[in-house]
């Protein structure tokens, strides 16, 4: 019962890191249908950025947090600029290509700018352990799951009750239609990219912090995770990618503890195919009917 | 009848692929094409097979799979295990077929469920499954596991490779012109208006995949034997978007235009070996710029075909 509750901790902390991450991607595609491929490389761009202001600047943690979600996001808008608005109306799988393109870019240029190797996040939060009922639990562990909760319940709250947000809904529900009721479509995605890339952004400083090692290529395999977070939880769907990422993340923690690590990719990608081949929109995503 | 009608233009491509045979058989025998060209040549030429391959899935049957490093890998590990045990000729030739027919109940087995899904849902599925197959082989006893296997006995000289080269394209090229490729076209256009024409949309789907997927395994023979290493990180996902990169870049639904950007992208990467960490920085804005220049690829759907070219002679001359 321990370990169980002991893995639950560990599945929701890397869960909600994950589900950061899926946001971005999610509210990415369900806006202009791009698997943004770069988002994973936002996120390492964030952690780097709490890296170096931590280090050199001496920022304190919220500081750190929060100037890495601006950079982030001004980083996402930029991108957005100058590789995706040009492919708007290109075929889908040029701007997926692109998006490749940019990512192999941010980890490239990174690599060649600060050097690949792995370096240690500053620890600016000293870990303390609590035990309660016998579960180990780390101050870092609860602030992961507390921000992520906030900036999730904060997202949720900006999509459903702004102006913008509205904006947001209409144009993935229909462009066209959006840009007849007077919504700017261009300055809509650029927010939206904006508030995605905020978010992995924050995961990347997160992250940083619980695992104290960041690299150039560490964008990769939580991107690709929290891609298929997004996809589990259905595609679009804002809250999907929350349950999405928390489900993956307790999935891997779940199989590591069995003993078959080696595995736990393998299970995920599984869980991916069963999930789909069932609910072919993800769990909360609107299985659209085509008419003739 | 049919076989009398294009005899023309089948010479004329026979003529075409003896001839670039012997041209770089040639050159390589006067010394033009060194070892490192030759080695270029090999990857370019491996990289032909995949994106042909793909290009059949993605461009010709409208399937968008991202798993084809997957199948790739049955094939390389097929061909390693086998040849590492038994080093004969004959033993590598029997290790492409077993390693085909592995990737091809593989394929039924990966393709049977998921090609019901659709778009960007098949793509991510078809990756899982590829990792899924990486991941079984990278945790094998007899695949020797993460660090993957090596001094595999070489018999894939750049002959053969060229020669499966032509072997795969000619038959993808007449499944793309047979019934079949026409009924995958049509799937690829609007499955519903293929389906409610009697084409059997899924069967080909399937058909069109579990083809693709048989080409990646011969590439993948090939990589192994050439190369003579191979471990599972060969085979990520990294791998399938880079074969992905080639048909995009050269256009999809264009069997020309993948061999025309695996032939570019093999001289750029070789071009920009001497930049050393900024290559890849290259390589991604190189990318970039030309699909956001150039978004339906180098060739578009053009192709090359020698009935076209003879048909346009013909009426320049009724012109004049």
């Amino acid at each position: 019962m321990t370990t169980l509750l002991q893995q639950l901790i560990n599945g929701l902390s890397l869960g909600s890191i994950y589900a950061l991450l899926a946001l971005g991607y999610t509210m990415v595609y369900g806006i202009i249908k791009l698997i943004n491929f770069a988002h994973g490389d936002i996120y390492m761009l964030g952690a780097f950025w709490g890296y170096y202001t931590i280090n050199f600047w001496h920022f304190n943690f919220i500081f750190a947090l929060v100037s890495a979600m601006f950079v982030c996001a001004v980083a996402g808008v930029v991108i957005e600029y100058l590789a995706y608005r040009p492919l708007r109306h290109a075929p889908r799988i040029t701007a997926l290509i692109t998006a490749i393109g940019v990512s192999y870019f941010l980890e490239n240029i990174m690599s060649y700018l600060y050097g690949a190797d792995t370096r240690n996040f500053p620890q600016v939060i000293k870990q303390v352990n609590y035990t309660i009922f016998g579960v180990r639990i780390s101050n870092i562990q609860i602030l992961i799951l507390a921000t992520a909760c906030f900036l999730m319940i904060l997202l949720q709250l900006i999509i459903k009750k702004t102006k913008m947000g509205r904006a947001m809904r209409a144009v993935s529900v229909d462009a066209d239609a959006a840009e007849l009721v007077g919504i700017n479509i261009n300055r809509t995605i650029s927010f939206t990219f904006a508030l995605g890339s905020s978010m992995a952004g924050a995961a990347g400083v997160l992250i940083g912090l619980y695992y104290n090692s960041i690299d150039p290529l560490m964008g990769m395999t939580p991107g690709i995770k929290a891609f298929v977070a997004a996809v589990v939880g259905g595609i679009g769907s804002v809250p999907g990618a929350s349950l999405g990422g928390f489900l993956i993340g307790l999935l891997e923690t779940a199989v590591q503890s069995v003993g078959l690590s080696a595995y736990k990719d393998a299970a995920v990608y599984l869980v991916l195919i069963i999930i789909l081949l069932v609910l072919p929109a993800g769990i909360f995503g609107k299985n659209v009917k085509e008419k003739v | 009848m049919i076989l009398k009608a294009n005899l023309k233009y089948n010479i004329c491509w026979l003529i075409l692929m003896v001839a670039g045979f012997y041209l770089m058989n040639t050159l390589i025998l006067v010394g033009v094409i060194d070892s490192f060209l030759e080695n270029m040549l090999v990857t370019i030429g491996i990289n032909i097979i995949l994106a042909v391959g793909l290009n059949l899935v993605i461009g010709f049957a409208g399937q968008f799979s991202l798993g084809h490093a997957g199948f790739m890998a049955v094939g390389a590990y097929a061909t390693a295990i086998i040849i590492s045990k038994t080093p004969t000729a004959g033993a590598f030739y029997v290790s492409i077929i077993v390693g085909v027919v592995i990737a091809i109940v593989a394929a039924l087995v990966v393709g049977i469920p998921t090609l019901r899904l659709r778009g960007d849902y098949l793509a991510i599925a078809t990756m899982g499954a590829a990792e899924i197959i990486r991941i079984v082989i990278n945790n094998l006893k007899i695949t020797n596991g993460p660090s993957g296997m090596f001094n595999i006995p070489q018999f894939a000289t750049w002959p053969v490779v060229y020669i499966m080269i032509c072997v795969t394209t000619i038959i993808i090229v007449n499944f793309i012109h047979s019934r079949g490729g026409r009924a995958a076209m049509a799937v690829r256009e609007d499955e519903i208006a293929a389906e409610s024409m009697g084409i059997n949309v899924f069967k080909w789907k399937l058909a069109a995949f579990v083809l693709g997927a048989a080409t990646a395994a011969v590439a993948g023979s090939m990589q192994a034997s050439y190369l003579q290493t191979i471990a599972p990180s060969n085979f990520n996902i990294m791998e399938s978007i880079a074969i992905l990169i080639i048909v995009v870049l050269g256009g999809v639904g264009s069997v020309t235009g993948s061999f025309v950007a695996a032939i570019i992208l093999g001289i750029v990467d070789t071009a920009l070996q001497n930049f050393g960490a900024l290559r890849m920085v290259i390589y991604a804005v190189v990318l970039i710029l030309i699909m956001i220049f150039k978004p339906s690829g180098i060739m578009g759907t053009w192709e090359l075909s020698f009935k076209r070219l003879f048909t346009k002679k013909t009426k320049t001359e009724v012109k004049s």
